[in-house]
């Protein structure tokens, strides 16, 4: 049965403007599913369920006395734990952060908490956002709710799970080279993965910082549009921040797609991709046509060489992001006789293995007789991705893509071969590399039942357009499935 | 071919202690992914320019305003060890 915490966000903020719901019913709805699915899903690592409730009594009086709040008010809203939370745990689904609790918000969090979001809690992800499936949390595995047995994708798959399972109506993460676009095509959500600099890094913990973005999970498009306008904006706290006037991104989404040129990416089509992610996203771009847009192929040439490029980048800039956790200042600390020796030993127990993986690579990209042959060289084919996505972007609007290559695969699956892991990334981590906004919505069910996520991707602060015809696009495709858990 | 890699030197460099069965995985490990990432070699020519940073920004500035800060005790809520109001550390240096 759909109860309030099956709507989305646009939906109930219709329904408590016209005084038809209070707040306190669409928390307590949504609490309501947390207890009842949890347990099986396990999204949740810090529940805030009180924090959910005061805040939902605080937007009903409000409400009560004038009529002035955001849509967002009183919807509720799952953090991933990577998002600093004043007050609130932060573990970065690590052990070296079990107890590290942030004495000040992130300022993605900030924004929507002062718009009167609700936050049911903070979710699970691969540790410090190093991931593919969720598996590398040091707190266990997130299921799919279309298979629990299955991952959920990540490395922001709390989050994703959580919306998909009705537990959050809407969630943030964070996207790096795929974490919410993937998770979202796994778990059947909407995942949006904003221009970088669009939305402020601050408290956001740092993997690779000059790729992390601060995405949404949503259950429609003009949701997303609706966080983004929300969170989006200058920080002076993040120098990275772009500087652009406050945007309401929910305008102008339905205004229809006729003349939009729409390219198909050729390179995200050949080996590798299963059969059914292909005609899914086959049969939506099939349907584009219909709707008075022109499509054609494009070539990404230097696709190829992306994955290669991100495997240097971000771990190098990981490497030297995480030498922080030293044992000094937060986090964990192993004793040891002198200081070199307690921040070696603090390390090494806490860290988990694919973190250990991915400093290593990172600290061997940047050491002295390799740094050019690898991170130098790295950076050169981001340029010559800029480029291309340059001179599509110069013959049209919007690219398309499937997702990820797969639907979602066993837990366990491929925990031992980080190669295959991080070819579920293929088609997402040029987006991260160019900076370009990107989003991942429902296209079907393959033939196992499990959803299926197809890529748009604009130019740099292209967001009108990409909503305009992901909004479009998902009226035509008409995702109405629900994960089986949820039952009829 | 897997790239070969001097493991222990790497984790001296990352201050990171590795039992030798993990040495033993990631070397093998980190072959593979090096081969694989050593592609980018083919393509990026000495005429193309490294980019950092996607959207490149540069003199970003702010007005030098007073604004608060966290307090003395905030910046050390989450220290392991504190003393006189200030991160505690084993020995660094030896003194006589």
């Amino acid at each position: 049965m759909t109860e309030l915490c099956d709507l989305t966000a646009t939906e109930l903020a219709g329904k408590l403007r016209a005084r038809e719901i209070s707040a306190v019913e669409i928390v307590e709805s949504s609490l309501a599913r947390i207890d009842a699915v949890d347990t099986h899903v396990q999204a949740f690592l810090t529940p805030t369920s009180d924090l959910a409730r005061d805040r939902a009594k605080a937007i009903d009086e409000q409400t009560a006395a004038a009529d002035t709040s955001s849509e967002a008010a009183g919807i509720p809203l799952a953090l991933k734990d990577v998002l600093s939370t004043k007050g609130i745990r932060t573990t970065c689904g690590s052990k070296i952060l079990e107890s590290y609790v942030p004495v000040y918000d992130c300022t993605a969090w900030a924004r929507v908490s002062a718009d009167g979001a609700a936050l049911l809690g903070k979710t699970n992800c691969d540790e410090f956002a190093m991931g593919s499936s969720n598996e590398n949390s040091a707190f266990g595995p997130v299921h799919n709710p279309w298979d629990l047995d299955a991952v959920p994708g990540g490395s922001s798959g709390g989050s994703a799970a959580a919306v998909a399972a009705g537990e959050a109506v809407w969630a943030l993460g964070t996207d790096t080279g795929g974490s919410v676009r993937q998770p979202a095509a796994l778990c059947g959500v909407v995942g949006l993965k904003p221009t970088y600099g669009l939305v402020s890094r601050y408290g956001l913990i740092a993997f690779a910082s000059s790729l992390d973005t601060v995405g949404t999970f949503t259950r429609s498009v003009r949701d997303a549009a609706l966080l983004l306008t929300s969170m989006a904006g200058k920080d002076p706290m993040d120098a990275t921040s772009l500087d652009r006037p406050r945007t309401d991104y929910t305008l102008g989404i339905d205004e229809g797609i006729r003349g939009i040129r729409v390219g198909v990416v050729k390179e995200a089509f050949g080996e590798g991709v299963e059969p059914g992610v292909r005609a899914s996203v086959q049969r939506a771009i099939d349907g584009l046509e219909d709707l008075g847009v022109s499509v054609a192929e494009v070539s990404l040439p230097h696709a190829e060489y992306a994955l290669s490029a991100y495997y240097l980048i971000a771990p190098s800039e990981a490497s030297s992001n995480l030498a922080r956790y030293d044992g000094v200042r937060y986090g964990l600390r192993v004793e040891g006789k002198d200081s070199i020796e307690m921040m070696t030993k603090t390390r090494g127990a806490g860290f988990g293995a694919e973190v250990k993986r991915r400093i290593m690579l990172g600290t061997y990209a940047l050491s002295a007789g390799y740094y050019e042959a690898y991170y130098g060289q790295a950076q050169k084919v981001r340029t010559l991705i800029i480029r291309d996505y340059e001179q599509a972007f110069a013959s049209f609007d919007v690219l398309v893509s499937p997702t990820s290559p797969t639907t979602a695969f066993k837990i366990g699956e491929r925990a031992d071969d980080p190669l295959a892991m991080y070819l579920s990334d293929v088609f997402t981590i040029p987006a991260n590399l160019a900076g370009t906004p990107a989003i991942s919505i429902p296209s079907g069910l393959d033939e196992a039942g499990l959803p299926v996520g197809l890529q748009l991707t604009a130019p740099v602060l292209g967001e009108p357009t990409l909503f305009r015809v992901a909004h479009a696009l998902e009226r035509e495709i008409a995702f109405e499935a629900r994960p089986p858990l949820l039952g009829a | 071919m897997p790239v070969e890699i001097d493991i222990d030197h790497v984790a001296k460099l990352a201050r990171l202690e590795l039992t030798d069965e993990e040495k033993d995985r990631l070397r093998s490990q980190l072959g593979l992914i090096l081969e694989h990432a050593a592609k980018v070699g083919e393509v990026a020519a000495h005429d193309v320019r490294p980019t950092a940073y996607a959207i490149p920004r540069s003199n970003v500035l702010r007005p030098d305003d007073l604004t608060p800060s966290l307090t003395q005790e905030e910046a050390l809520a989450n220290a392991p060890e504190t003393e006189a109001g200030r991160f505690k550390v084993p020995r660094i240096a030896e003194v006589d």
